[in-house]
């Protein structure tokens, strides 16, 4: 399985083996992990799944669609020209050590 | 202050969950119980009418979070437990199985459960209701068998259900006893559009009828009369009806209830100690002009972190702009705002397309906004509402009206 790294905002790393297809999100919270909310289960309405990506990476991912876009016009702590919403990344085995920084908050 | 039994949450879904973690988010140190009367893990409704019911029965998407997170954070959640009554002298509830379990701070969170249907043959085999996992997943083995479909009840879980069924491409009838469907919650422009939108994915619609009887073999339903003596075959009967809120517990310790248990902008009840929250909670809402008692995630989720920031000792009256949605096949529609009851409604676009927006207007400005796949629309819509910028019917139907530029306009 792909090995995705999370790494919070004061710098500590956690890796997780996440299954082809499940979201970064769902992997996250379905593991415990902090930092990340997914308060509207996936939905794209939330916004307190917001990540961000390490720009060398950022050409792994397909482009965000307006309505990412829009929603994270609305994330907690202001967002970056590398930031996504994790709900909306499925994990393909392309994203084989994918690193997503986790933000200081989500709401 | 709360008193060294702690935070006691009676009910362990949405609400209770969420506030269960926000307390220790906010660094609540105190004893936290989160009691519930269904089996397992706290997990997530929305998906059981839409994903689920389409799914293969995956129910390890459902839960919010593991155990080893509750574990982590010294949440105790303890399942299958009902809670009975409460004792509000010595600051305690009772369970069913007589055991007495004392709070510091006690907090209803015990949402809704579904009205019955009162007729004659409710009880047949075939006759489904949603509301739990459970109950969801005795649906969806039960659709994957049936090819013709009675939905009673179109609101938004009748419908949702009803679209996953014709997706299967079952016959699907739906009955509502009023002529607009959702009618409690969107505008009657928006009601008509979904009218449509369903009549051409093929389920058919009974409006302004009821249902005198359900039909059946001694055993199996096999159908529903109505009222005019149609009727419509079935072997499986999905009824969503509605809910009723659970407030017996508030009630019989006295505390007051209308339409759920009475709370005021704080979220508390008459007694200091004892609080509610969620689908159970009747509150006042300034953008409603009145009391409400909402049936949300967003609601569930807001009232969780109103109350964990008064109980640690920051309080802040609620008021939140509502947000709400649903998903009915190919459409999702999203709503910011109240806008059940507007009179002067604008849509934007057109309302037999693949995406538009309504606009709902009380006292001559914008109340709320329905949107059908507009996601983007959706969430400048909650951001505008949130400033009380006044926004009027001219100003939306101007042809340069832009929803995100007004948007900007109103939060610089
Ligand atoms: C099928 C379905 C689909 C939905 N889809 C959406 C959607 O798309 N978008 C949206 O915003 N909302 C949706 N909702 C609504 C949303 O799920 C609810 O608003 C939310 O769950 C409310 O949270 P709550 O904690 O107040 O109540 P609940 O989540 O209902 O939790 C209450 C819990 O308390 C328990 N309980 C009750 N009485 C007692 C007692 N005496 N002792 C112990 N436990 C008790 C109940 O069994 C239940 O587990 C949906 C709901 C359903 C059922
Ligand atoms: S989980 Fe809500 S937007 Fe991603």
């Amino acid at each position: 399985m792909p090995e995705i790294t999370f790494v919070q905002f004061h710098g500590a790393r956690e890796t997780l083996d996440v299954a082809v297809g499940n979201t970064i999100m769902f992997a996250a919270t379905s593991h415990g992990l902090e930092g990340i909310v997914g308060e509207c289960g996936g939905n794209a309405m939330c916004a307190t799944c917001h990540v961000s990506v390490e720009p060398d990476q950022l050409h792994l991912l397909p482009a965000m669609t307006d309505d990412e876009d829009a929603l994270l016009d609305g994330t907690a702590i202001m967002r970056q020209p590398n930031s996504r919403l994790s709900c909306q990344i499925h994990v393909t085995p392309a994203l084989d050590g994918f690193v997503v920084h986790v933000p200081e908050r989500q709401i | 202050m709360i008193g060294p039994a702690g935070v006691l949450i009676v009910g362990a879904g949405q609400a209770g969950y969420q506030l269960a973690v926000s307390l220790r988010e906010g660094g609540y140190a105190g004893r936290v119980r989160l009691v519930g009367d269904e089996q397992g893990l706290p997990y997530q409704r929305p998906p059981l009418s839409k994903s689920y019911l389409q799914g293969d029965g995956n129910a390890d998407l459902l839960p919010f979070r593991p155990q080893t997170f509750f574990d982590k954070h010294a949440i105790e959640v303890r399942g299958d437990t009902r809670v009975v009554a409460i004792d509000r002298e010595a600051r305690r509830v009772i369970t069913a199985t007589d055991e007495m379990l004392e709070y510091g701070h006690l907090v209803l969170a015990t949402g809704t459960r579904n009205r019955p249907l009162p007729v004659p043959g409710h009880d047949l085999a075939g006759v489904h209701a949603l509301r739990t996992q459970a109950e969801a997943e005795a649906l969806r083995v039960a659709m994957h068998a049936a090819d013709a479909i009675v939905v009673i009840g179109a609101g938004f879980l009748g419908l949702e259900a009803a679209a996953v069924a014709a997706a299967r491409g079952a016959q699907v009838d739906v009955v509502e006893t009023t002529l607009l469907p959702m009618g409690r919650a969107i505008t009657a422009v928006m009601s008509e559009a979904f009218i449509r939108q369903h009549q051409r994915q093929g389920i058919r619609f009974h409006l302004g009828t009821g249902v005198v009887r359900l039909l059946g073999d001694s055993v199996r339903v096999t159908g529903v009369e109505l009222a005019d003596g149609t009727v419509l075959p079935g072997s499986l009967v999905l009824v969503c009806i509605g809910v009723i809120p659970n407030a017996e517990l508030a009630a019989d310790a006295g505390l007051p209830v209308a339409n759920g248990v009475v709370v005021d902008e704080n979220l508390a009840t008459e007694d200091p100690d004892i609080s509610a929250i969620g689908d159970c909670a009747a509150y006042p809402n300034r953008y409603a002009g009145g009391m409400v008692r909402l049936e949300s995630v967003q609601n569930a989720v807001d009232h969780a972190r109103c109350l964990a920031a008064r109980l640690l000792g920051k309080p802040a009256p609620y008021h939140v702009v509502p947000w709400f949605w649903s998903d009915q096949g190919d459409w999702k529609l999203q709503i910011a705002g109240f806008t059940a009851g507007c009179q002067i409604v604008v849509p934007r676009g057109d309302t037999d397309s693949r995406d538009f927006t309504v606009y709902a207007f009380r006292d001559g400005r914008l109340a709320g906004v329905e949107t059908v796949n507009r996601p983007s629309d959706h969430v400048a819509a909650r951001r505008l509402l949130s400033t009380g910028a006044v926004i009027t019917p001219e100003m939306v139907a101007a042809p340069d009206f832009d929803l995100r530029r007004a948007t900007k306009a109103a939060l610089s």
